[in-house]
């Protein structure tokens, strides 16, 4: 039985206000229609959404799953060895390294990533390296490609991926790795055995946190990314505010809320088989 | 069979052992037992393999094995909060150690299933251990440990999180199964009741340092030094200087700060010189009490402070002299007779007072 509360009422109105509210306006306007001079047209139907199943729409998209993935995989890995490095160290210095590896992400998103692209810039310490080691590269292309967005995919979602995975290798009682080597595991069975069956939900809870929001970025691509790369959430971007197609932002919107609903009830369904 | 040889431990800014020597028979139940941080822990990981020893060596059968990885050691262990993996079952969980040694599944179905039999869990075969008591997961954990069939079995306080009813019931399991199969048991305790009543034999510690090795009566009736004395069992302390030593009788004289001579026997080691401080202690039920009428050596005059029932007697609390308290033991009826506020003598016989040099 639930007891209701001020502040229960007060999450619900913020809910409704923030979350409800607006769905439901992204609802209706993927079955309006995008009006002669970029306003609304309420004559509802579906044709939105026969022109969001388009092949360049599924490609884009597909390549920022592609791109999104590879993300939170570097990310999960990484956020791995860092959490089984950190559970080796004295548990009062632990904290501090972690803050530190977090401190980067005190720092504005935006000014991280003019960094990064002065980093790698004409007139940055990358190309130095790059013609010291007499690499060829094409200087066209050094501030804008595809992998320096999956770079600032993962300089800025680390700490998303590491603080959960963090906080499950702090609960998870390591004389069960003791216990295991005790009745003959080697280390590819402990892994295999002990950890990866109690780490695996922890793991998957990581990757989703990367994953998704990697799926609809689009400031990271914008500004990393150049005009050859455009990741799915560019292409809301642009429906909404270039193109000013609300409609089919929309119907795209709702077809990213989708998937992404589907990520989480696969979690889910597997918190509970666990 | 396991020899322990000046086998040291240092920390960065601790010595968690120093130069410890044992000998272990095969076949006996063998305790370390101490106050926490005396290094009992410490000694029994480097036993399994978990801790690497700064010095010194370990010889199982007359070979080292430091260098030994704890995979291969022919020991296992029963950890303290028995480390059973949550995501196995029951079965899974006992019969992990031969899957890890690649048996057949016949065998180590067949193998679990007498395991479970002898901690008597048969049919627990496929409950997950969070549906398990404290001392049925205790039992599990033994069981897992047993099925690899070691030579030594090593038990890190295994019963320290179980209930007194449980711990009173697993320490009986525990030695009925170490009597049916005849191992080893290397068992951590800081409980000096529990070491007493399961041991064949004792190793005390305290400070990475081992006070006394002995069988139990001996550890409670001749403790060696005054810290043994003062771990194993309860006691009274007296405080004194030396009066008067009869080295061939071992017993000893002393004055304590009212005036006061008692005669004891002398159980440290080494001679005392007179003048020396020394410490006697007396276990509450070597207490004679006389009436104060009577004189008699090692006397003193008490005032009933306090009595506690303890079930099978009484504990009666005395104060000597003010702030100054004893506690001695009295059988059920014969405390009867007494009430709080009573007067009279305690005495107790010159070889139960056993007397030490002080510590600085």
């Amino acid at each position: 039985m639930i007891k209701w509360t001020k502040l229960s009422w007060l999450t619900v109105v913020w809910l409704l206000f923030f979350l409800a509210l607006p769905l439901l306006l992204l609802v209706a306007l993927s079955f309006a229609q995008k009006g002669v001079y970029g306003g609304i047209d309420w004559t509802l139907n579906f044709v939105n959404y026969n022109r969001a199943f388009s092949w360049t729409h599924f490609r884009i998209f597909w390549r920022s799953v592609e791109w999104a993935f590879l993300a939170a995989l570097i990310c999960s890995v990484l956020s791995f060895g860092t959490c089984w490095i950190l559970m080796t160290v004295r548990s009062n210095l632990r904290v501090t390294i972690l803050g530190f590896l977090c401190l980067p992400a005190l720092i504005n998103v935006i000014i991280r990533l003019y960094a990064l692209k002065n980093f790698v810039g004409t007139n940055g310490p990358w190309p130095q390296i790059l013609d010291l080691l007499s690499i060829p590269y094409d200087p066209q292309a050094l501030t804008a490609n595809p992998y320096l967005v999956l770079i600032g995919f993962i300089l800025s979602y680390w700490p998303w991926a590491l603080l959960p995975l963090y906080a499950s290798f702090e609960r998870m009682d390591f004389a069960l790795v003791e216990a295991a080597q005790d009745l003959r595991a080697n280390f590819l069975q402990v892994f295999r055995h002990i950890l990866w069956p109690q780490l695996k939900l922890p793991c998957l809870s990581s990757f989703l946190l990367v994953f998704i929001p990697c799926l609809g970025e689009f400031v990271i691509p914008d500004i990393l990314g150049g005009a050859k790369s455009m990741n799915f959430g560019n292409l809301l971007v642009d429906k909404f505010l270039k193109s000013r197609d609300w409609p089919l932002g929309a119907s795209l919107s709702i077809i990213l809320i989708i998937g992404v609903v589907i990520s989480f009830s696969f979690q889910k369904m597997n918190e509970e088989r666990q | 069979m396991l020899e322990i040889k000046n086998l040291s431990k240092t920390y960065t800014n601790h010595e968690a052992l120093c130069e410890i020597n044992l000998n272990l028979k095969s076949g006996e139940f063998f305790s370390l037992l101490g106050p926490s941080g005396c290094g009992k822990t410490t000694l029994l990981r480097i036993l399994a393999g978990f801790e690497t020893a700064s010095s010194g060596e370990i010889l199982w059968k007359g070979k080292s094995i430091l260098e030994v990885s704890p995979q291969e050691r022919p020991f296992n262990m029963v950890f303290q909060r028995h480390a059973l993996f949550p995501h196995l079952s029951v079965g899974e969980n006992v019969g992990f150690g031969l899957r890890m040694k690649k048996v057949s599944q016949v065998e180590i179905q067949k193998k679990t299933k007498e395991m479970l039999n002898l901690v008597k869990l048969s049919g627990f075969e496929n409950r997950k251990p969070s549906t398990l008591s404290g001392g049925q997961s205790q039992r599990v954990a033994l069981a897992r440990a047993l099925i690899n069939e070691p030579e030594i079995l090593l038990l890190d306080e295994p019963l320290s999180a179980l209930d007194l009813q449980l711990r009173e019931h697993m320490q009986t399991e525990l030695r009925r199964i170490q009597r049916q199969l005849g191992i080893t048991f290397i068992y951590v305790t800081h409980d000096q009741e529990e070491a007493l009543s399961l041991s064949d034999r004792v190793a005390v510690m305290s400070g990475g340092i081992l006070q006394q090795v002995n069988d139990p009566y001996k550890l409670y009736s001749e403790p060696q030094t005054p810290f043994t004395a003062r771990f194993v069992g309860s006691h009274c302390s007296i405080l004194g200087k030396v009066m008067a030593f009869n080295a061939a009788e071992r017993r000893l004289e002393f004055k304590t700060e009212d005036g006061q001579n008692w005669q004891g026997r002398w159980s440290s080691s080494d001679e005392p010189k007179l003048g020396d401080e020394v410490e006697a202690f007396i276990r509450p039920e070597n207490w004679q009490i006389t009436s104060l009428a009577e004189t008699s050596l090692n006397q003193i005059s008490v005032k009933l402070f306090h009595s506690i029932f303890r079930g099978a007697y009484w504990e009666l609390q005395v104060e000597a002299s003010e702030n100054i308290f004893f506690k001695i033991h009295r059988a059920r009826e014969a405390a009867m007779e007494f009430k709080v506020g009573d007067k009279f003598n305690l005495s107790c016989r010159a070889e139960h007072l056993l007397v030490y040099g002080r510590e600085s």
